[in-house]
């Protein structure tokens, strides 16, 4: 195992912020990160020179990146970060920021993700997603994360003897969790049956299967302890984090991702294991990829995610509360903001500041995140414990 | 499901216009289209390590060295997984859903996202994964059944990627010379709609012309490709339903550079380039109009060249001239007719077994030889065709060194 890394203490994270999603928008990315820094400014109270450190995610921002972002909003940060890891990128921001507090390259680092929804820009960002995306994936017809986790879906069933009513379940869940949460763009209620029988987009996934695509921004801020206490903010810690790129290349295909790898060194950096977990935010732009989650962080063994998913019900009062603002699935995928929704929802929760149904008593909670199906799997993933102020 | 012929058009119906699957590539991913234009599946090698990889990269994943190749491989392997696309933002998929697409596991150790021939068993299944053209001209990997293709019309998006004669319409130019007439056999005996044979002097060889016209589903029809005139008369006849073009128009003399040959190269440039002019300039337009017409729309224009337009044969220098000039022309229209998707298929053969080979030692390659060849790689859907042993071999040596190619073509 590789050695454990160094604790985060005295780095903490505050000030959940959501730019209100909508399907489609005539704006630029740029005026939803400007919404998000000035929320995150004004949620603490700050003024906006106090943000000396800055992280960027967004897909929509081309042809600028972070650097073009700060001459833009007029920041002047001694620290930045472009991270362009599509749903890794809200935990692997907060390795970033968290560490640069720690050795003082910044003092309040302001983390954000955020995307436009052009009538076309979906389409537009597909085919330049990626060089082998575009050499080897769009021409083929399969452009896009439909066809990638219908085929991680449809072998996980064969495999290992998932059910669709067991993603179902999930789906239902999350939809139920999103009745509370404000800022959700689909709450209607969903039934089992409603997901079973709604169109088929591509075998075996249905409608309410896939995620869709909006736009948006979240963001959080990464200080002191002693600052946030200093200013009065609510705050959470951070017990410990992973992230690992390209992990097992010599799979076939995708059954596993880079949380099996360094869900050991997770644990024991915060002194916890799965068990402790109040609550999981997990990546969910499709269920499949929840499944491997549970199973991956070490929820329950590798095959036997189905089970564990009949045995749970994940609702904020029930057990394993599970994306508890509606998930991706039903809050909407804000571009590269979308692994942004569970760590602001989880920020929220052990803060106390919840907008969706409060989870009784959460102490500690995991954050997971996954990104960049490069070409026929995801390659960035990452995870992170945070705590209550008092736990 | 077998295609056949199409309905009378409605006039009122507006004609779709084609669109074409996305055809950009990086320039290491050209290397795969380069080996489907003739049928064949490369992939990318480490040379340092021998690790097959694919997508195509710059480096070697295993070992990191730079030193890759590109080898031919069988394509055998399992299908893993597979979908039924029922929905694509892109709009030529769109027109074409559904799609069944899978994820290919090669036995080199290579995963693939690949087209799935409706012939192969659900995943799991052994497969053989081969390369063909899509419309866009660019290499598309379609895993087949063990044995290989077997039908190629399962899906419209396959359909696409191929030619077949099959309930087309063709026009045979110089059809009632040795090979025209091969030719024109031969798209009947593969089941085309219709074969117009093109006739340059109807007076001349009344006996051949009658013997053309007299078999089913062939129409003889005056063309002379030097006369602009002709062209353009006949096209406006015809160019309008014309599925497939074949150019096997040809003057062949033997002549050296040096030996009084102006005139002879003028009557083959005549023939042999502009001739080629005259027709994509009469033929073309129309063609790339109806690109998208219907499953049997238009979709290609042959050129019967000459393996010697690689290399000039000095022994008949302004023959191979003319050949290397058609040749060049038959690029640039290869690059208009990308962009709606019809194929320009080159054949280059070495010696035909005809009368203006009278004189050349064997091998030579048969004028059935030629058509047969030309019927295959339509329904393949391949662009460059190297037919019979002499081409084969001169490409291989051109292929290793054009220069080596060019001193051994001097005393021939
Ligand atoms: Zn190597």
């Amino acid at each position: 195992m590789s050695p454990v890394s160094a604790s985060y203490n005295g780095v903490v994270v505050v000030a959940p912020v959501t730019i209100p999603y909508r399907r489609y928008a005539q704006h630029d990315a740029h005026w939803f990160l400007a919404k998000a820094v000035a929320g995150l400014r004004d949620a603490a109270g700050l003024a906006t020179d106090d943000i000396d450190g800055l992280a960027v995610s967004s897909f929509t921002l081309f042809p600028d990146t972070a650097v073009g972002l700060t001459q833009h909003l007029g920041l002047t940060p001694r620290f930045l970060e472009h991270v362009p890891m599509g749903g890794a990128s809200a935990v692997v921001q907060l390795r970033r920021a968290a560490r640069a507090v720690q050795a003082g390259d910044a003092s309040i680092v302001a983390c954000v993700a955020g995307d436009t929804n052009r009538v076309d820009s979906f389409r537009q960002n597909l085919a330049n997603f990626s060089r082998f995306a575009r050499d080897a994936v769009y021409p083929v017809g399969a452009g896009g994360p439909n066809a990638s986790f219908a085929l991680l879906t449809a072998y996980y069933m064969r495999v290992y003897g998932a059910k669709a009513a067991d993603f179902g379940k999930l789906c239902v869940a999350q939809r139920d969790n999103a009745q509370t949460y404000p800022y959700a763009l689909i709450r209607k209620p969903l039934t089992l049956d409603e997901y079973l029988t709604a169109r088929l987009v591509a075998d075996p996934l249905r409608l309410f299967d896939c995620v869709m695509p909006c736009a948006g921004a979240e963001g959080f801020l990464v200080m002191r302890e002693q600052d946030a206490r200093g200013r009065g903010l609510p705050f959470a810690r951070i017990l410990g984090s992973i992230e690992r790129h390209n992990a097992y290349p010599e799979d076939p295909i995708q059954m596993r991702g880079g949380w099996a790898m360094d869900r050991d060194d997770l644990y024991a950096q915060a002194g916890v294991g799965p068990a402790d977990m109040d609550f999981l935010q997990a990546y969910d732009d499709y269920p499949v990829i929840t499944v491997m989650q549970l199973e991956d962080l070490g929820f329950c063994p590798k095959g036997e995610g189905a089970d564990f998913v009949r045995r749970n019900s994940f609702t904020a009062k029930g057990s394993l509360p599970l994306n508890t603002s509606g998930g991706q699935l039903s809050a909407g995928q804000a571009g590269a903001a979308g692994g942004h929704l569970g760590m602001v929802e989880a920020i929220r929760q052990l803060t106390r500041q919840t907008l969706s149904a409060p989870i009784p008593d959460a102490r500690i909670g995991l954050v997971s995140g996954f990104g960049m199906i490069n070409y026929d799997r995801g390659i960035c993933t990452g995870a992170a414990i945070l705590a209550a102020s008092e736990a | 499901m077998s295609p056949s012929r199409s309905p009378p058009k409605n006039p009122v119906l507006k004609t779709r216009e084609p669109t074409v699957p996305p055809g950009l590539r990086s320039r290491a991913a050209l290397r795969l289209t380069a080996a489907a234009c003739e049928g064949r599946l490369e992939l990318q090698r480490c040379r340092a390590c021998s690790a097959f990889q694919y997508p195509p990269r710059e480096a070697c994943t295993q070992c990191l060295s730079t030193r890759l190749e590109w080898t031919e491989c069988d394509g055998v392997g399992e299908l893993i997984s597979e979908t039924i696309l029922h929905h694509s933002n892109e709009p030529y998929f769109r027109e074409r859903v559904p799609l069944r697409v899978g994820l290919v596991r090669l036995d080199v150790g290579v995963t693939i996202v690949a087209h799935v021939d409706g012939a192969c068993a659900p995943a799991p299944a052994r497969i053989r994964l081969a390369a063909h053209l899509d419309k866009s001209g660019q290499a598309a990997l379609v895993a087949h059944p063990p044995e290989g293709p077997t039908d190629m019309t399962t899906s419209q998006t396959h359909r696409d990627m191929t030619c077949d004669p099959r309930g087309r319409k063709i026009l045979v130019t110089d059809g009632k010379s040795e090979t025209g007439e091969a030719l024109v056999k031969a798209f009947i005996a593969a089941g085309a709609d219709k074969v117009w044979a093109g006739v340059a002097e109807p007076w001349k060889d009344a006996t051949a012309i009658d013997k053309l016209a007299q078999l089913e589903g062939v129409t003889t029809v005056p063309l002379d490709v030097t006369d602009a005139r002709s062209v353009e008369a006949l096209s406006g006849l015809i160019g309008g339903k014309v599925d497939i073009l074949v150019n096997n128009a040809e003057f062949h003399r033997h002549k050296p550079v040096g030996a009084r040959g102006v005139e002879t190269a003028r009557a083959e440039m005549d023939v042999n380039y502009l001739g080629l002019l005259r027709l994509i300039e009469s033929f073309g337009p129309a063609l790339k109009f109806r690109a998208a017409d219907g499953p049997n729309g238009a979709c290609a224009w042959v050129n019967i060249l000459s393996v010697y337009a690689l290399s000039a044969l000095p022994s008949q220098a302004t023959f191979t001239a003319s050949k290397a000039a058609a040749f060049a022309a038959s690029q640039a229209l290869r690059a208009d007719m990308m962009g709606v998707g019809i194929r320009v298929m080159n054949v280059f053969p070495g010696p035909i077994d005809d009368a203006w080979n009278q004189t050349v030692p064997p091998p030579k390659l048969a004028p059935s030889a030629l058509a047969a060849a030309v019927v295959a790689s339509l329904k393949a859907g391949v662009e460059d065709v190297y037919p019979g042993d002499v081409a084969q071999d001169i490409l291989a040596r051109w292929r290793e060194s054009a220069k080596v190619l060019e001193r051994e073509l001097a005393d021939q």
